[in-house]
């Protein structure tokens, strides 16, 4: 902590007029040192208060839910039947359900957002057609969810289910595929948009010596650009799975909403946020109440857990 | 001399930032202690907007009547359309004055709230089966036991035998049954596990009733939309959604038959007809399955519920007159708005009890209407 006593006087001669100035000086530079302090400390507590926030959601939801983990036990984890009326309560078919659409739809997005960056970062990077496909893309992800919702449930889930008639599945449209389809295209902003500017941040340099090599462009891009944004692209794509554990609007109208387990990726599914948001608001025994509240509070503990994963596979990739 | 106004104008800065502090603290205090205020007088403070809050089901019709009452009685009243659940969890908060519910409240909700409770019924709701069969023009006739067996999942052909019997000169295809249910916890769900479980005995050993249950077949929609919709866009599905709903967006609905062996079609009159029954005096009776010879089976009354003893928080006698006052017109001039809105209205044995239990609230010890 600098204080004022600290700014020496410098004075060159000792008339008034320059013991004036110089304490004016000693002023204003004080006031700049007190502005940084108040700059500093004031990011500190907004970074507290983050710190706080997901605290006291994670504390909220385990204090809510302490009825059904004393009444059910961790059996609740992978009890697979979810019976309001008999007071059961498994989360496995949730737990499952959301775990395969994300990670579904985190593999059909991927080549999507790869490409979406490395055409936007490195092939053209500026023009008119460009720019319109940045904004295009931006634009996807500013798309409210409950409108994907509406989309999916009147124009993919006839597809799909055309397209199930025709592999000789049972045709019901909705289910997990079409949850994972509309989650694909939700969630390929977040990886195309860092990934584009991982790309673009690539020392130029670099790619002029790979290309003075004699390196043609896609091996430049393979063994330059890639290997130099990999921490980057794989933040986007980890960006882009919690997006997906998440969300809950989109999935709920199209996933079919059946607490059985499902037997194939076509088959009716749900998960933990959409059971959430379907039974929040007639749950009208407290165990039920609570039982729903950990059910959030596993989705927490889920999207901790795959974070945590993600940020030690980025480690072992930029460590090599 | 410019040192000292530096040091003042610090001890100002500082003086006011403790002084924000301070008063935020305050407010902070304040507000909550207000909001304490607020909860328990549930309004029985300065302004005269009475609150309730509960189904959705009566949303509209209750739109309709109090804006109606508010032109004749300068009456404001604030409803919010929260669901069943949330109404009584709100009563018994006692944030609200009055909840709105489905269903009448179960052994959970009752040793959950501090006082005795009435229920007024305020009108009938129905539920109906609504199916996709392009190539059948004919109304479908379903039994109780066929119904059952078909949301079991073991019926799964609509070309079967049991459904055929029922449906004589009817062309039915071989298209698999897709069955769609609500996702959501409604009241609906309510009305039509209810009829279920006391129909068959298999539903009532394996499923239940509720407004959420585990359904050993078919898919879930968000809302009436979202069955609609699934009914809608599936060849050879069938579902249940409000009579209202089904009206409004002509969906096609099949007869059902209630007790008394009569296939009935889902209409007001024959809504209204089924409450046409002995009503008990705490009018908690479900009007499934009724005895009624022309009352559509999967029927059902919404109540509104009020604590008996009117006299709680800082509550007035005039607050509880004006809101008792409310409910008894609701039940009598309010019942015009009905069918307009596809409501069943009340039938006079509903209405007679709805009067009984209205004279049975008190306030203070005291009856509230004379």
């Amino acid at each position: 902590m600098i204080t004022r006593s600290d700014i020496p006087l410098r004075v060159i001669n000792s008339s008034p007029e320059a013991i004036a100035k110089a304490k004016a000086r000693a002023r204003r530079s004080f006031r700049q040192i007190r502005t940084e302090n108040v700059f500093r400390r004031s990011l500190m507590i907004m970074g507290l208060l983050m710190i706080i926030l997901v605290l006291g959601i994670c504390l909220t939801l385990a204090w809510q839910s302490r009825l059904s983990i004393s009444a059910l036990g961790p059996k609740y984890l992978w009890n697979k039947v979810w019976d309001p009326v008999q007071d059961i309560y498994g989360a496995w078919p949730f737990l499952l359900g959301t775990l395969l659409t994300s990670f579904l739809a985190l593999i059909i997005s991927i080549p999507f957002s790869i490409s979406v960056a490395i055409f936007l970062g490195e092939y053209h990077p500026k023009g008119w057609l460009p720019n319109f496909l940045k904004n295009a893309v931006e634009l996807i992800a500013a798309v409210p969810s409950v409108i994907y919702g509406f989309w999916g449930l009147a124009v993919l889930v006839p597809i799909v289910r055309s397209f199930e008639s025709s592999i000789g599945v049972v045709p019901v449209g909705v289910g997990i595929f079409s949850s994972s389809l509309i989650l694909a295209v939700m969630i390929i902003p977040y990886a195309a948009s860092l990934g584009r500017s991982m790309i673009s941040l690539v020392p130029s340099h670099l790619k002029e010596a790979a290309y003075g090599l004699g390196a043609t462009r896609w091996e430049v891009i393979r063994s330059v650009v890639l290997p130099y944004t990999k921490s980057g692209l794989f933040a986007g794509i980890l960006l882009s799975l919690g997006r997906a554990l998440g969300e809950t609007m989109a999935v709920t109208m199209v996933i079919g909403n059946t607490s059985a387990i499902p037997k194939s990726i076509f088959a009716p599914g749900n998960t933990m946020a959409s059971v959430i948001a379907n039974e929040f608001t007639e749950a009208d025994k407290p165990v039920y109440l609570s039982a729903l509240i950990e059910l959030g509070l596993v989705l927490f503990l889920v999207t901790i857990v795959i974070n945590l994963i993600g940020k030690r596979v980025i480690d072992r990739f930029t460590n090599e | 001399m410019k040192q000292n106004s530096f040091k003042i104008h610090r001890t100002l800065a500082a003086g006011a930032f403790f002084a924000i502090i301070s008063m935020s603290l305050v407010s902070c205090g304040g507000g909550g202690s207000s909001s304490g205020s607020d909860s328990t007088a549930a309004g029985g403070s300065t302004d005269n907007m009475l609150t309730g809050a509960g189904s959705s089901f009566d949303n509209p019709l209750f739109s309709k009547q109090f804006s109606e009452y508010d032109k004749v009685n300068n009456q404001k009243i604030n409803y919010q359309s929260v669901g069943s659940g949330a109404g009584i969890s709100q009563l018994t908060a006692k944030t609200v004055e009055f909840g709105a519910s489905d269903a009448p409240m179960n052994g959970k909700q009752d040793s959950a709230i501090s006082a005795p409770v009435v229920h007024i019924p305020v009108t009938e709701g129905a539920v109906v089966l609504s199916y996709n069969l392009p190539e059948v023009k004919d109304t479908l006739k379903i039994t109780p036991g066929v119904l059952a067996d078909i949301f079991l999942g073991t019926i799964t052909k609509w070309n079967d035998p049991k459904i055929a019997a029922d449906n004589k000169g009817v062309k039915l295809p071989a298209t698999a049954i897709t069955i769609a249910h609500r996702s959501d916890g409604s009241g609906t769900s309510n009305i039509f596990t209810t009829y279920l479980s006391k129909v068959s005995k298999d539903w009532n050993d394996k499923v239940g009733k509720g407004s959420s249950v585990n359904w050993p077949a078919g898919l879930g929609g968000k809302g009436n939309e979202g069955v609609a919709g699934l009914i809608k866009q599936t060849p050879g599905a069938i579902g249940y959604i409000e009579l209202a709903y089904a009206v409004q967006n002509n969906m096609a609905y099949a007869k059902i038959q209630n007790k008394a062996g009569n296939f009935i079609t889902p209409s007001i009159a024959s809504v209204t007809a089924a409450a046409n029954i002995q009503i008990p005096a705490d009018t908690k009776v479900s009007l499934t399955n009724t005895d009624a010879a022309d009352g559509y089976p999967i029927s059902s009354f919404s109540w509104i519920i009020i604590y008996k003893e009117q006299k709680y928080g800082d509550r007035t006698l005039d607050r509880a007159t004006r809101l008792v006052k409310l409910l008894q017109w609701m039940i009598h001039d309010g019942q015009q708005y009905s069918s307009a809105l596809t409501y069943a209205p009340l039938s006079p044995a509903a209405v007679s009890a709805g009067d009984a239990v209205l004279k049975s609230v008190t306030f203070d010890g005291k009856p509230i209407l004379q």
